[in-house]
């Protein structure tokens, strides 16, 4: 790999570790509340939650925009109080990432949330566990395996993410260039084809790395019955 | 008294109403299925909210909803030894006899891992995993991981269903001796009252409810 290449794939990692590390708590703890407690507004979540899937991905850019803009409702503050910025910024493209990347880790996580039998919590309770220990020894890590799953489609999902990292972001050489973002600039070059093939060549190998580690991970703490696909 | 109960259930799909009192060692508890055994026992265990009623268990209140009274199941200490078993799946054998044991309060213990393990003879399953047990086996683990949590009383649901006959038989006689060598009041379900005739002080029948 070039130089120019070696950056370009440290940033998508940085990027897509960070996006995916800083989502999982988030994620799980809304596929939690989804598949487990009953409250008003709970399909108005799951809708919401869904969102950043089924609506166009500028749009999700935009949307990150107006609220986490320079100007926006909370970047503002946020820029006041803390000096912190989004726009034109790496730690920009991981949000956008990430925002992407919620839905598909809550389906995972979900599912596999539903999948423990809440008669074992039961179990665990009547032996003298509380509901924090109850969640902590059976659910978490019987839903083990979908937290896999849903830290690798996320991952996977994050090193592909242009659409709102691009309207958000921006495409900053160095910054915010992720490869997708990169693929795209090579495509406006006359004659950088290899260049372009490289990239899309590495993305793939990343990609398989990421779902092979995962699957690796489940067989290594679930044993040879379980999958993370 | 060991038991006493009076509650009145809203199920999904059933509601009744039961009340006894018995100061047996050993209680069954038998009828038809269907008829809301196992819903009781949920019931003394604190998995399940009556909706009115109180229940009593060696002299502790567990639920009186006119006092406002709903202890937590891990307050309510239940050795709840469930039909199926019910063992963690990711955790061997002896990490499921060890759960309770964990959040047993100290000096409530009366019987160590070692003890158990000898009396329900399951030695030689420790370090397997739940899904390679039999249905005797298992619930043999089930038995030993409930008395290892210290229970203040025990919940038998079905323990002799779908056993061989010489399974079941040794499973009988070993409640027995629980029975007898231990002073913890025992409620046991069955459907079917020959099972129960040798083992229980007290058999409470519950009867289908005529429609509503």
């Amino acid at each position: 790999m070039s130089g120019a290449e070696w950056t370009i794939v440290m940033l998508s990692l940085k990027v897509s570790i960070v996006a995916v590390l800083v989502t999982l708590p988030i994620a799980y703890g809304l596929a939690w509340l989804i598949a487990r407690r009953r409250f008003p507004g709970r399909m108005l979540l799951d809708a919401l939650v869904h969102l950043p899937l089924v609506i166009p991905p500028v749009v999700t850019g935009w949307l990150l925009l107006i609220v986490l803009g320079r100007n926006g409702a909370i970047g503002s503050w946020l820029f006041e109080q803390f000096g912190i910025t989004f726009v034109f910024n790496w730690t920009g493209a991981a949000v956008a990432a990430g925002v992407m990347a919620l839905p598909l880790m809550v389906r995972a996580m979900r599912l596999s949330i539903e999948a423990v039998d809440r008669r074992l919590v039961g179990a665990a309770r009547t032996l003298g566990a509380s509901p924090v220990r109850a969640f902590l020894t059976i659910t978490l890590p019987l839903s083990l395996p979908g937290i896999a799953a849903g830290a690798m489609l996320g991952f996977a999902r994050s090193l592909g993410e242009f659409g709102a990292t691009i309207t958000f972001a921006a495409n900053i050489a160095g910054e915010t260039r992720t490869l997708p973002l990169a693929i795209y600039t090579g495509l406006q070059v006359p004659g950088s084809e290899s260049d372009v093939a490289r990239l899309a060549v590495i993305a793939i190998v990343l990609s398989l790395g990421a779902l092979l580690v995962s699957e690796w991970l489940v067989r290594r703490s679930q044993g040879a019955r379980a999958h993370v696909l | 008294m060991s038991f006493e109960v009076q509650i009145d259930m809203a199920l999904d799909d059933h509601a009744y109403a039961l009340q006894f009192a018995s100061d047996a060692k050993l209680t069954a508890l038998v009828g038809p299925s269907g008829v809301g055994k196992t819903s009781t026992l949920n019931a003394i265990a604190g998995l399940v909210r009556p909706r009115s009623g109180r229940i009593t268990v060696a002299g502790e209140v567990l639920f009186d909803d006119a006092a406002g009274v709903n202890l937590p199941p891990e307050q309510r200490r239940a050795g709840y030894v469930f039909q199926d078993a019910r063992l963690f799946p990711h955790k061997r054998v002896e990490a499921n006899l060890a759960y309770g044991e964990n959040y047993a309060p100290p000096g409530s213990r009366f019987i160590s891992q070692d003890e158990a393990v000898r009396l329900l003879e399951i030695q030689h399953l420790l370090d397997r995993f739940p899904a390679t047990l039999s249905g005797g086996e298992a619930r043999r683990v089930a038995i030993g991981r409930a008395l290892l949590a210290a229970p203040r009383f025990l919940l038998l649901d079905e323990p002799l269903a779908s056993l061989d006959e010489s399974r079941a038989e040794t499973l009988l006689a070993l409640i027995e001796r629980l029975r007898d060598k231990l002073d913890l009041p025992m409620l046991l379900v069955s459907h079917s009252s020959a099972d129960v005739q040798r083992l229980a002080g007290r058999v409470v029948t519950m009867t289908a409810p005529g429609p509503a």
